[in-house]
């Protein structure tokens, strides 16, 4: 029997620093190893202490590129604690804050990241020289959610105007109807995107992943709704932890999450696209559609339309909110400071962002739990290697190591929100019979 | 612009470099993030290193390197070197690479307490009891600081190396762009705590401007009077453990922020 290994050292156009390791017998992939050396960072343990104004903007530094999905998990998670509720026009542009940040993230990992795999590229760069105007239109397109976030939250990578209660300052109506033509424009973009990414050829692969999602009664989801997946799970928020359970391996500085009981699943645009079709604005079920995709789709090298199919419906809904706008009395509700946990879990670009907070009375963190999408999937990303991989043993090993790399990107993981995160509470669920040390 | 010869000699293009060490990815993607700049900096200058955009790695020398995040790790602590060694020039990206970053707060801990509290499966990790800024292992030729950095002055930094002259980023306060940008001072109209009067401008005073008070993300400017203003936020009504809170931030291992915020910490009495 032969053995071989394939070692990717510094994963590329992924967002952090990580690893694959494979090692092959003969036909049979034996080992899977996504590793994720990242430095840790300790965010749950450096947020004891802290004042509860201080969460989003601390945890909004644990990612760059999604710092909207942790400022709203947060804000949220310890609203729920002081019992309070944002409604109306805040609540609105919270949703439009978060548009923004789908649209930029999504349009960075489709055009710069993921589309060199399906084209042949090194990278968005190189892509340019031969596509300039599909790379133009990409950074333009990338460049509107910036302009959302910039406008709403001051600034695009770790916004200042996110604050427990709403904002600290609202724009007028004239100014966010500025961004409307803008939109208008990114709309059509988006649309030519979804046709665009719908011409590149994907392998035919499919597997019955375990789905897991938002659920809101109207809206395809944002910052509220029921966690749900395709094989029976409905639960509310405040369950999260006793279906969802974290376990440390060794080769990573991430932790892995695993619904109890049944384990790997995925979380991200596939399982929202998945469970909140009918939620999508018509436009996006169209381009949808019109892109070859039905209401499910259970490949992921197509997750690139699916994502396009987001941005697009991103800007539907930034348009709808911005015509429906009509300015707060206040930038944001009162807030008294009360002993309690709360927690929420908002859709992050690439999936469930899930945050927990114990208050003491005087508004002091006394514990944190973060967990973020990527941890959730690195699972299901070592699976689809694994299945991968022994599919394609026959490749010569470059051009199976570049496949691997797509397999992982399909995921758009980003690296640096799975390392937080190691913590005290680890050790709880080594007696309820779940393999910490497996992948 | 007209990029000058690389080190490597001849007429190529000069060879940028992007490292990552302890850090969120944000900085590195401030560079993403110039959409209307990117394609002409890729055409002027050689990507030649640059994880998050691309797969290609082009052998060093490197004419600039970019470096975000601070060291944590004994194995980072030994990259830095050959950063360093494989580079003309080095800049540092970012609260992170030039001051420590958020995850410094773990250096005013005693000493083993914190990681202990931390570490469920210690002997699956390897990371240092610190967090450091890139000037504590290596010569750095140029520190922009900022949580994140601001785009417009990387653009400046990266053409001012190429052509070798200073970057332009005035070490004054926050608060002297708020009078330029003609914003009530917050802390003097009303009653706002704000670190504006020590903070380093970078920002455009963002925070002033939505009505909120500077919360220093930008570090600390050039000799700042970090007494002083501990006074009026007492008057303020501030107290002293949320006093060590606001210095301890994004750039607490800053050493201004750092002597501050310990005169206010109990645990120093």
């Amino acid at each position: 029997m032969t053995h071989k290994t394939i070692n990717i050292e510094g994963l590329a156009r992924v967002e952090g620093e990580g690893s694959l390791y494979l090692k092959i017998a003969g036909d049979r992939v034996e080992e899977v190893r996504l590793k994720i050396f990242e430095p840790p960072r300790f965010f749950e343990a450096l947020l004891r202490g802290r004042a509860y104004a201080e969460a989003p903007d601390i945890t909004s530094r644990i990612c760059g590129i999604c710092p909207v999905a942790y400022q709203m998990s947060a804000v949220h998670a310890i609203e729920r604690a002081f019992g309070i509720r944002v409604d109306g026009p805040l609540r609105a542009l919270r949703r439009l804050l978060y548009c923004g940040e789908w649209i930029e993230s999504h349009t960075l990992h489709i055009y710069l990241l993921h589309a060199p795999d399906f084209l042949g590229y090194e990278s968005g760069l190189a892509m340019a020289k031969d596509h300039p105007a599909v790379v133009q239109r990409g950074l333009e397109l990338k460049k509107v959610g910036n302009e959302i976030m910039a406008l709403i939250g001051g600034r695009e990578i770790h916004p200042i105007n996110v604050r427990v209660g709403g904002f600290y300052r609202v724009p007028s109506k004239k100014e966010l109807a500025a961004l409307a033509p803008r939109l208008e424009w990114a709309r059509d973009a988006a649309r030519e995107t979804v046709r665009w990414v719908a011409t590149f050829s994907f392998p035919d692969v499919e597997h019955d992943y375990e789905f897991v999602a938002l659920r809101h009664p109207e809206e395809y989801p944002f910052n509220e709704g029921r966690v749900v997946s395709d094989k029976g799970l409905d639960i509310a928020v405040g369950n999260f932890e006793e279906e969802i359970i974290e376990a440390q391996v060794p080769h990573s500085t991430a932790l892995h999450a695993s619904l109890r009981g049944r384990g790997a699943y995925v979380a991200g645009p596939m399982a929202r696209y998945h469970l909140n079709f009918d939620r999508l604005s018509p436009a996006a079920q169209e381009a949808a559609r019109a892109a070859g995709l039905s209401a499910t789709c259970r490949n992921f090298f197509r997750s690139i339309i699916v994502r396009a199919v987001e941005v697009l419906y991103a800007c539907d809904e930034a348009l709808r909110l911005i015509e429906a706008y009509e300015p707060p009395e206040a930038p944001s509700v009162p807030v008294e400071p009360r002993a309690g946990v709360g927690s929420a879990a908002t859709e992050a670009p690439r999936g469930i962002l899930y945050h927990r907070y114990r208050i003491d009375e005087r508004g002091l963190i006394q514990e944190a739990k973060i967990v973020p999408p990527t941890s959730q999937n690195q699972g299901s990303i070592e699976d689809d290697l694994r299945r991968f991989a022994e599919r394609h043993l026959d490749l010569p090993d470059e051009q199976l190591t570049r496949r691997c790399e797509q397999v992982i990107r399909n995921f758009d993981p980003c690296i640096s929100c799975a390392t937080h995160f190691l913590r005290l509470e680890i050790d709880r669920h080594a007696s309820d019979g779940h393999d910490e040390r497996g992948a | 612009m007209t990029p000058r010869a690389g080190r490597s000699g001849g007429t190529e293009k000069p060879k940028l470099a992007v490292w990552k060490f302890a850090s969120c990815d944000g900085c590195q993607l401030s560079l993403l993030d110039c959409e209307d700049e990117l394609l002409a900096i890729a055409d002027r200058l050689e990507v030649a290193y640059f994880r998050e955009a691309s797969r290609a790695v082009v052998e060093g020398p490197y004419d600039l390197s970019l470096v975000e995040g601070s060291i944590s790790t004994p194995d980072d602590a030994q990259r830095i070197r050959r950063v360093r060694e494989a580079s003309t020039r080095l800049v540092t990206i970012g609260a992170c690479a030039t001051a420590g970053g958020i995850q410094a707060l773990r250096n005013f801990q005693h000493a083993g307490e914190f990681l202990a509290a931390v570490y469920a499966t210690p002997a699956y990790i390897s990371t240092l009891a610190t967090s450091t800024p890139i000037s504590s292992h290596v010569k750095v030729d140029f520190e922009l600081q900022g949580c994140p950095v601001n785009p417009r002055q990387l653009l400046d930094v990266i053409s001012a190396f190429l052509h070798g002259r200073k970057p332009n980023t005035p070490p004054h306060s926050v608060c002297v762009e708020c009078k330029r940008r003609g914003t009530v001072c917050v802390m003097v109209a009303h009653g706002t705590p704000c670190l504006g009067p020590v903070t380093h401008d970078g920002c455009g005073a963002l925070c002033p401007a939505y009505d909120r008070g500077c919360y220093g993300c930008f570090g600390p400017k050039e000799t700042p009077n970090t007494a002083s203003l501990s006074g009026w936020w007492r008057r303020l009504g501030v107290d002293e453990p949320a006093l060590v809170r606001a210095f301890r931030s994004f750039n607490a291992w800053a050493e201004p922020f750092r002597e501050e915020s310990r005169k206010h910490d109990a645990q120093n009495d």
